[in-house]
């Protein structure tokens, strides 16, 4: 079996216990979605203002368990003030590190040898790979980051 | 409800070797498992039933005059039989239908009986604490038929509010509702809402996916008109339900789904249906189901289902006090106290830890538990609980799986503290 500690990492506690950019935007050019985990219930509510280029507000409202608000507190403290462009690759990099390793668990024949994840560009993110281990989770881990996808898709970037 | 009889003492050690599962270790430590109100395990005696079926017997039913096609008629036959007297029908050939699980048979239900018997402003009468398999087909109903739902509340300790029943009643054709909450573990008075659904001129249907493995259910002494349960939870194999219903009933009702095996002939321009219960069981029956599912009755049948009933109810009843002595005011179980109307459903929050967090902790001790909604979102939002845990018991549960929930409960509380 995985281990515990692999999921239950100190810095996901952290952000469980202590979650970053908590609350919910409001007023003119707010970017606004929810995202629902139909499985357990969970939801998330994403709000962020994109100016100039940049996603320069974001917060995070809903409930779930300690693996779906570590992780979109992580995500938050990740994707704030950062320019669409870095936004999009930091995305892209959460979630190849949480498929690859899902086609791994999957033991899918025809998987494509995994680009490997540059886990330092990652920074606290990194802490989530413990998630891939339980596989049960890992919709719990990626929620926010599908919801903030679909926030640049309302947004029109 | 009434108590069989039976002649041998509850015997849990014995019980527990029947059931190959709990031999299993999980993550190095025995297998504790408290998931039965989701499914329950399959003694020994129910897979060999089904895996004799298969090597000696196997055939389609209904059509071959070879041996074994006719042999294996006889036992999908016969397994109505044995339905049939586990529930108290008068009349299991023409009463027992076999479905794919609870949710089919309320399906048919809503779709055959409901469609043909309801129209606009007809009102179907539900409870807040069902399981989405007894809301959705009544919703989807309503939304085809605009029918009127009306809901029966409960109260602070998850019992129906049955006070103004009869007002919801008035007008109704039909009561729907379950004989135990999956979430609350409320065993709700049926004998009761049966006498008074047929005062105010409704009929009634139960649906018995979480009573009939636990309690003594019998039909006629309850004066229903129609019970839905699944095999899976009744030691029984996945794939089969069952719906029964009153044959006046289910003589005059329209086939639901289509195909072979319901029909008494087809021409180009029409169809004539067979009479029930073959009327509702189109296409190749789940026959090695019908086959588990009535070794798994009559393996219920020799321990006794009051004996089974007994032991969950003390089990629960010890789980309330241990939970209380440990965790006090920092762990809430939902539904009623022990007592004649609580079944071994325990729907918990501990402090504020999400319900996914404590099922995982629990998970590295070796205990399966169900975190999240149940299946039941309305009750959830009454509750005011996005997600519960909830441990549930069989007649293979034990205090010593309640001490090693109690021992990951303690470890949960420990990590999030």
């Amino acid at each position: 079996m995985a281990d515990l500690e692999d999921l239950y990492r100190e810095i996901i506690l952290d952000h469980y216990r202590s979650p970053r950019n908590r609350g919910e935007l409001e007023g003119d050019g707010v970017v606004r979605v929810e995202g629902f985990n139909p499985l357990c219930g969970d939801e998330i509510v994403v709000s962020a203002i994109f100016s100039d280029g940049q996603l320069s507000d974001i917060k995070i409202g809903g409930q779930g368990c300690s693996i779906s608000q570590s992780s979109a507190s992580l995500m938050s403290a990740a994707v704030k003030g950062k320019s669409i462009e870095q936004v999009r690759q930091i995305i892209d990099t959460f979630k190849t590190l949480m498929t690859v390793h899902e086609a791994q668990l999957e033991e899918t024949e025809t998987s494509v040898e995994p680009e490997p994840v540059d886990l330092r560009s990652l920074g606290e993110l990194a802490a989530l790979q413990g998630v891939v281990k339980f596989p049960v989770r890992i919709k719990c881990a990626t929620l926010s980051w599908n919801t903030l996808t679909q926030c640049l898709g309302e947004a029109g970037l | 409800m009434a108590t069989m009889s039976h002649d041998h003492p509850f015997d849990l050690e014995a019980i527990r070797k029947d059931f190959p599962i709990l031999s299993r270790e999980i993550h190095g430590r025995r297998i504790v498992y408290l998931d039965s109100a989701a499914s329950s395990l399959p003694p020994h005696p129910v897979v060999e039933s089904m895996s004799n079926y298969y090597e000696t017997t196997h055939a389609n039913v209904h059509r071959g005059v070879y041996a074994t096609a006719e042999e294996a008629t006889r036992l999908y036959e016969g397994a109505r039989g044995v339905v049939g007297r586990f529930l108290g029908a008068t009349d299991p050939n023409h009463e027992i239908v076999f479905t794919k699980n609870t949710t089919e048979s309320i399906n048919l239900l809503a779709g055959s009986w409901g469609r043909a018997n309801l129209s606009e402003g007809d009102a179907v009468v539900l409870s807040i604490m069902e399981h989405h398999a007894n809301i959705v087909p009544w919703q989807m109903l309503a939304a085809e038929k605009g029918i009127e739902l009306r809901w029966i509340d409960i109260d602070s300790h998850g019992r129906l509010v049955l006070d103004n029943l009869d007002e919801l009643l008035n007008g109704a054709k039909l009561l729907s509702v379950t004989a135990m909450s999956n979430v609350l573990g409320t065993i709700n008075p049926i004998g009761e809402l049966a006498r008074r659904a047929h005062a105010a001129g409704a009929l009634i249907h139960v649906d018995g996916a979480q009573a009939v493995p636990h309690l003594p259910t019998n039909v006629t002494e309850l004066d229903l008109d129609f019970l839905s349960f699944s095999g899976h939870k009744v030691l029984g194999p996945t794939g089969i339900g069952v719906l029964w219903g009153r044959a006046s009933l289910l003589k005059d009702m329209p086939p639901f789904l289509g195909g072979g095996g319901m029909i008494l002939d087809v021409r180009t321009d029409r169809f004539l249906a067979a009479e029930a219960p073959q009327r509702f069981e189109a296409g190749t029956p789940p026959i090695a189901e019908a086959v588990g599912l009535a070794e798994a009755i009559r393996y219920i049948e020799q321990i006794g289902i009051g004996a089974i009933r007994a032991h969950e109810a003390a089990l629960t009843s010890h789980a309330l006090d241990v939970l209380n002595d440990r965790f006090g005011e920092s762990l809430v179980v939902h539904g009623p106290p022990a007592g004649d109307d609580r079944g071994g459903v325990l729907s918990f929050t501990l402090g504020d830890i999400h319900a996914h967090d404590v099922a995982q902790i629990l998970d590295s001790v070796g205990v399966c538990v169900r975190p999240g909604h149940h299946c039941a979102k309305p009750l959830m939002r009454h509750l005011g609980v996005p997600a519960t845990a909830r441990a549930s018991f069989g007649l293979y549960s034990g205090e010593d799986d309640v001490a090693i929930l109690v021992e990951g409960l303690e470890q949960t509380a420990k990590l999030f503290s």
